[in-house]
Formats: C-alpha cells, sequence, structure tokens
C-alpha cells in the first residue's frame, strides 16, 4: 500500500498543475502566489508526499481543492451508489451467468448451447460505453421503457441511500446494472462451462451415478460445488474490477457514485480526491482478496488447515 | 426389493450375447460384441483381459452407464430374470446403488473431494429409502466398520483428500455394500492399490460376499488376483469371450491360445530364472477387426482355418471356449 501510494501521488503530481485550473486568469500574481502557498503547493515534492503520508496515516487523506471539504468523505458519500451498482451487477452476473454455462456445460454439442457461447463471445467483446450508448437508445429513447440517467428516487435503509427498494430507483438501476455486468456475466458463462465440462467426466461423477443419485442432485451438488473455485476466484477479483470500471458506465448513465466523481476530479486536477479514490479502491482489492481466500477454505476442504493431531 | 425379486430362484445376472458399440466419427469401435456369462447368488466371477478387451465396458453396460457416443447395441442383461436392455433411465436409477452397486479402479478419483465421506454415503441411502438422517448415517457407520475401516465415527467426518488410496476404496466397497445389492461390479478395484492392501482388499470383499450371499464380478487383468477370489472365470479378447470355466480348469487347464499365453506370462516361483514368455504383437484395433479370429495375428497356432470366425464351444460344467486349435486339455502349459 505504501508502495502504491508513493506511486499514485507521483502519478498524480507530474499530470499537471492544478493551479493554473482552480485561479482564474484575471488573478495577479499576488494573488497566485497565496493560493499556491494555501495549498501547500510550493513545498518539494518529498516535503509534500511525507505529509500527505502522515496525515493520511491518522486517516486524513487531505481536502478536496474544488469543494474544500475532506476528500475521502467525499468518496465515502459517493461510495454506496457505486457498491449497489457494482453489487447488482455481480447478482446478475451470478444469476445468469452460472445457469446458462451449466446447461453449456452439460450438452456442449446441442444448439442453445452454442447461441449460449457465441452471445457470450459479444458480452465480453463489445466495449461497455457503446453497449451502454446504445441500450440507452433502444429502452429509453426508442421504446420509453427505462430512464436514460440519474439514480432515480432512493429509500434510507440503515443510513444508507438504495435505490433498489423503490420502483423508480430500481427501473433506474436496471440499465446500468446490466450493462456494467455483461462482461463479467460472460465470463462467468464461460468459466462455469469449461468447469463442469472438466468435472462431469470425472469419475466421481460416474461413480455418483452409480450410487443411483439423481440427476439434479448429481448437477446442484456434486458438479456445482466443484465448479464454485474458480468461479469465486475470478468473480471476487472482478468485483473490485466492477468498482473500479463502474466509472465508464457511471459516465455513459450519469450515475452519481465513486466513478464519476473520478472522472470530474482528473478533469479538474483535484489531486487529493483523485489519490484518496486510488487509495480506497486498492484497500477494496486487498479486502476482497481477502474474502475470497476465506471463502476458499469453505468451498475447499483440501485448502483448509489441518487440525493438528494429538 | 420387492417380494418378487427376493423370491427369483435362478441367477443374479444373465448376460446374453452382449454387444456395445462406440460410434465415433471413425466408424464403430465394437467394444464388446457377443459377450455371454452367468453369475449366480453369491458366485464370484473373474473377467480377466489385457486393456481394450472390452471388461470394462461389460462391467460398464450391466450398470446402464455407457456414455454416448456408445450405445448397448444387441443381447440381453438379465438381472434376476428381467432383462434390462433398453430400460428406462428411471428404472436403472432405482436398481443402481441399491440392487447393482459398482466399485472403480481409481479410488483417488471415485470419491467426490469437496464432500465429506458421511454425506457421500448418506445420499447414497437416500436415493433409496426413506429413512432418517441418523439412521442412515449409523448404517454408514456399520458399513464403515464392515469394510475394516478403524474408528468409522470420526472417518466419517472426513473428506476424501485426508484418506489413503487403500482406505477411499474401502469406503468406497462400503458405499457399493449400503443397500445390501443383489450384485457388485468391481472394475479392477486394486489395481491401484498396494499389494498388500491389494491382499487384504480382496480377503475382505470375498468374506463379504459369502456373509450376505453377494454376486459378484471382479474385472481384472491380474490372473493372480482372480484365481484366489473368483469361482469361475470369462477370459476376454478384443470384445469377447475367448474362453470361460471355473477357475481351477481354466487355470490348470487352459485350452485357448490367449489363455495360455496369459497365463505364461505371470511370473512365479517354480520359473526363476527364466524369461518370461510374453504374447507378441498387441490387441488388435476394435475399429478395424481382422475377420476370422481376432487373436489370429499374435496366435502361435493360427492358420488359414482361423480366417472364418470359430464359435464358441461349450462342453460341461460352464466350460466353453472359442478356437479352432485349441490345446488339449491335459497337454496345457
Amino acid at each position: 500500500m505504501l508502495f502504491m501510494s508513493f506511486l499514485v501521488f507521483s502519478g498524480v503530481y507530474v499530470i499537471g498543475d492544478p493551479v493554473d485550473i482552480l485561479i482564474s486568469d484575471e488573478a495577479d500574481a499576488e494573488d497566485r502566489q497565496r493560493a499556491i502557498e494555501g495549498l501547500g503547493l510550493d513545498k518539494p515534492f518529498h516535503i509534500q508526499y511525507l505529509t500527505f503520508l502522515g496525515r493520511a496515516l491518522q486517516g486524513d487523506l487531505g481536502d478536496s481543492f474544488i469543494f474544500e471539504e475532506p476528500a475521502l468523505g467525499l468518496i465515502l458519500e459517493r461510495m454506496p451508489a457505486t457498491l449497489e451498482l457494482a453489487l447488482s451487477a455481480l447478482l446478475i452476473a451470478i444469476v445468469i451467468g452460472i445457469p446458462l454455462g451449466m446447461w453449456a456445460g452439460m450438452r456442449p454439442e446441442s444448439k442453445s448451447a452454442r447461441v449460449i457461447m457465441t452471445g457470450s463471445i459479444l458480452g465480453f467483446s463489445l466495449p461497455t460505453f457503446w453497449v451502454g450508448i446504445m441500450m440507452m437508445m433502444l429502452f429509453a429513447v426508442q421504446l420509453r421503457w427505462l430512464p436514460s440517467t440519474g439514480r432515480g428516487d432512493t429509500v434510507d435503509l440503515l443510513g444508507i441511500d438504495v435505490s433498489f427498494l423503490t420502483l423508480d430507483g430500481l427501473s433506474h438501476l436496471a440499465m446500468p446494472a446490466i450493462n456494467l455486468a455483461l462482461f463479467n456475466l460472460a465470463l462467468v458463462l464461460r468459466l462455469t462451462r469449461a468447469g463442469v465440462k472438466e468435472v462431469v467426466h470425472q469419475d466421481f461423477i460416474k461413480f455418483a451415478r452409480a450410487k443411483g443419485v439423481g440427476r439434479r442432485r448429481i448437477v446442484l451438488v456434486h458438479i456445482l460445488k466443484n465448479i464454485m473455485i474458480p468461479v469465486v476466484t475470478v468473480l471476487g477479483l472482478e468485483f473490485g474490477g466492477l468498482v473500479a470500471f463502474s466509472i465508464v458506465t457511471e459516465t455513459v448513465f450519469a450515475w452519481p457514485g465513486m466513478g464519476k466523481l473520478l472522472i470530474e476530479s482528473i478533469g479538474l486536477l483535484d489531486r487529493p480526491v483523485i489519490v484518496a479514490y486510488l487509495t480506497i479502491i486498492l484497500l477494496f482489492f486487498v479486502i476482497i482478496n481477502l474474502v475470497v481466500d476465506v471463502l476458499y477454505s469453505i468451498l475447499d476442504p483440501r485448502v483448509r488447515l489441518q487440525e493438528v493431531k494429538s | 426389493m420387492t417380494a418378487a425379486g427376493t423370491s427369483y430362484a435362478g441367477p443374479t445376472l444373465e448376460v446374453e450375447d452382449l454387444q456395445t458399440h462406440f460410434f465415433t466419427k471413425a466408424g464403430a469401435v465394437k467394444a464388446v460384441n457377443g459377450v455371454s456369462f452367468t453369475v449366480a447368488p453369491g458366485e464370484v466371477i473373474g473377467l480377466v483381459g489385457e486393456s481394450g478387451s472390452g471388461k470394462t465396458v461389460t462391467g460398464l453396460s450391466i450398470m446402464g452407464l455407457v456414455d454416448e457416443p456408445g450405445r448397448i447395441v444387441g443381447g440381453a442383461i438379465r438381472f434376476k430374470g428381467e432383462n434390462l436392455v433398453g430400460a428406462s433411465e428411471d428404472r436403472w436409477q432405482k436398481l443402481r446403488g441399491d440392487r447393482i452397486a459398482m466399485i472403480f479402479q481409481d479410488p483417488m478419483m471415485t470419491l467426490n473431494p469437496v464432500l465429506r465421506i458421511d454425506t457421500q454415503m448418506v445420499e447414497a441411502i437416500h436415493a433409496h429409502r426413506q429413512v432418517d438422517k441418523a439412521t442412515a448415517r449409523a448404517e454408514a457407520r456399520d458399513a464403515l466398520g464392515l469394510v475394516g475401516i478403524p474408528a468409522p465415527e470420526e472417518r466419517l467426518k472426513t473428506y476424501p483428500h485426508q484418506l489413503s488410496g487403500g482406505m477411499r476404496q474401502r469406503v468406497a466397497i462400503a458405499i457399493a455394500l449400503l443397500n445390501k445389492p443383489d450384485l457388485i461390479v468391481a472394475d479392477e478395484p486394486t489395481t491401484a492399490l498396494d499389494v498388500t492392501i491389494q491382499a487384504q482388499i480382496i480377503y475382505e470383499a470375498q468374506q463379504l460376499c459369502r456373509r450376505f450371499g453377494t454376486a459378484l464380478i471382479w474385472i481384472t487383468h491380474d490372473l493372480a488376483v482372480v484365481a484366489g477370489l473368483a469361482d469361475h472365470i470369462a477370459v476376454m479378447y478384443a470384445g469377447r469371450v475367448v474362453e470361460a470355466g471355473t477357475i481351477d480348469d481354466v487355470i490348470d487347464r487352459p485350452r485357448h491360445p490367449y489363455t495360455v499365453g496369459l497365463l505364461g506370462s505371470v511370473p512365479s516361483a517354480n520359473k526363476r530364472g527364466q524369461r518370461l514368455n510374453q504374447i507378441p504383437g498387441m490387441a488388435p484395433n476394435l475399429l478395424r477387426l481382422p475377420p476370422g479370429c481376432a487373436f489370429k495375428d499374435r496366435c502361435p497356432r493360427g492358420d488359414d482355418l482361423c480366417l472364418t470366425e470359430p464359435t464358441l464351444q461349450s462342453q460341461p460344467n460352464g466350460r466353453a471356449f472359442r478356437c479352432h486349435h485349441p490345446h488339449e486339455p491335459e497337454g496345457a502349459a
């Protein structure tokens, strides 16, 4: 994390001088100087970095140059929207991707399986922003079924604003969530199919059949539990990706999440917000990896630490 | 299972002219090409042959577990008088694991790695009988004890990877025994195990069959194994039974040159220091079986007469062989 913070900080430092954007052209040299000193931008790079680091350790990631509020607060304020979007997308990817993948894996030669597989290629090769715009054209502009942008009505759930509990919110959520889910849906689908194709030919499936176990139980217990390991790994990593790359979807659908904030901040060279955003995303990835590791041990008994026998 | 089933007095299993073919792009592979044998209750029959002779496919056919592109194309499998060829998948599912059980070759592969032993045992009981979980678990524990697994209660809670190969095969055997089947098909169950474990498992299998009157089909390529275990033996070659009979008849007085070759290639104490015999050549390609006797090209006695398919010559006491030039009963190797 230390290394990452250094990388981000210096990267942002190199991008450009925020002073040019922050201060109007009419301001005189004296005003300009005062502003620079006020923001601490006159100090050399390493002093700036160390100051940042010292404050970051105390949970202070600096104030936004634009909003003059703590950057962390700004991001946390937008976080529920992004998380809601990412979780919905993840849910869609799982609920649709796994059954379709299993179907295709069980009958690899059938026509329906081929249609599914061809569709999945589209799923991960079409660029997200293009699909998003096309969806807007179709569902919002042509058919007028769904609203094109924004978040809709929100409800307060345990102190967090959520959209999915209101009909209006849900209709706003549907398109961006599906858009964001497409790539992962295709990924989960293909992964599930590959896993199923491998597992169905294993001896233990034949043995389960030899025991007289029903087809339903074989598919839902014997096969599913075995393919969950790679699926969970990828989903875990991809969830981090969903949060981070919701930037594109959020921008297209004007979803008021962290990603949109980041884009705006980059445009305005609002350094603290950018740095804080990336730090939080990094933290996210670390946590997700931990969760995935824990899930492993639940799914795969071979990974569990052996009890030491006395 | 049913009252009618238990009162049936005939043989447990009659396989008659069974033909299982695999339809590949290159043509039909005749893996099993007219196999017949009979197993009586409590009897152990050894199905012997080298790799690719069709013994495993015969076993899978009896279980109704032949997968595409394979299909049973002819013959009959009569289990207690009921012909199972063409039976519905539902009927098969009811029989499998309940009346007919199977043990597979590789114990490292037959148990699902992510499910506990008790889960895998209890589901085998629940697939056929409505009993509560505690009863099923108790039965599973008893079955583990029966096959000589120490501390069965603790073993129930383990995962397959925590057990050795021999232990896993015992678990597989215990699973096969759970519903007290009438017939067990054991497909090379000891091939992947150490010789000492092998001997133990064979001994236990024999004891269990005697105790419960279970018929057993023991598929193997190891003549030494069947010699100590089986009552009858059927030697398979290229999808056909080439010789059958009681274990003593076949081992002591083989008639078919292939059986003679097989017996000659088994190491034994009185041939110490000599080179082992080997059968020249390889098993024929099942896709393009030569006309006539499939063993002709490798046979020391093969001649033009062998270009026509020899018929199965049956003799009293279940003895049969399929050869134009059989070894004489006295002059065997």
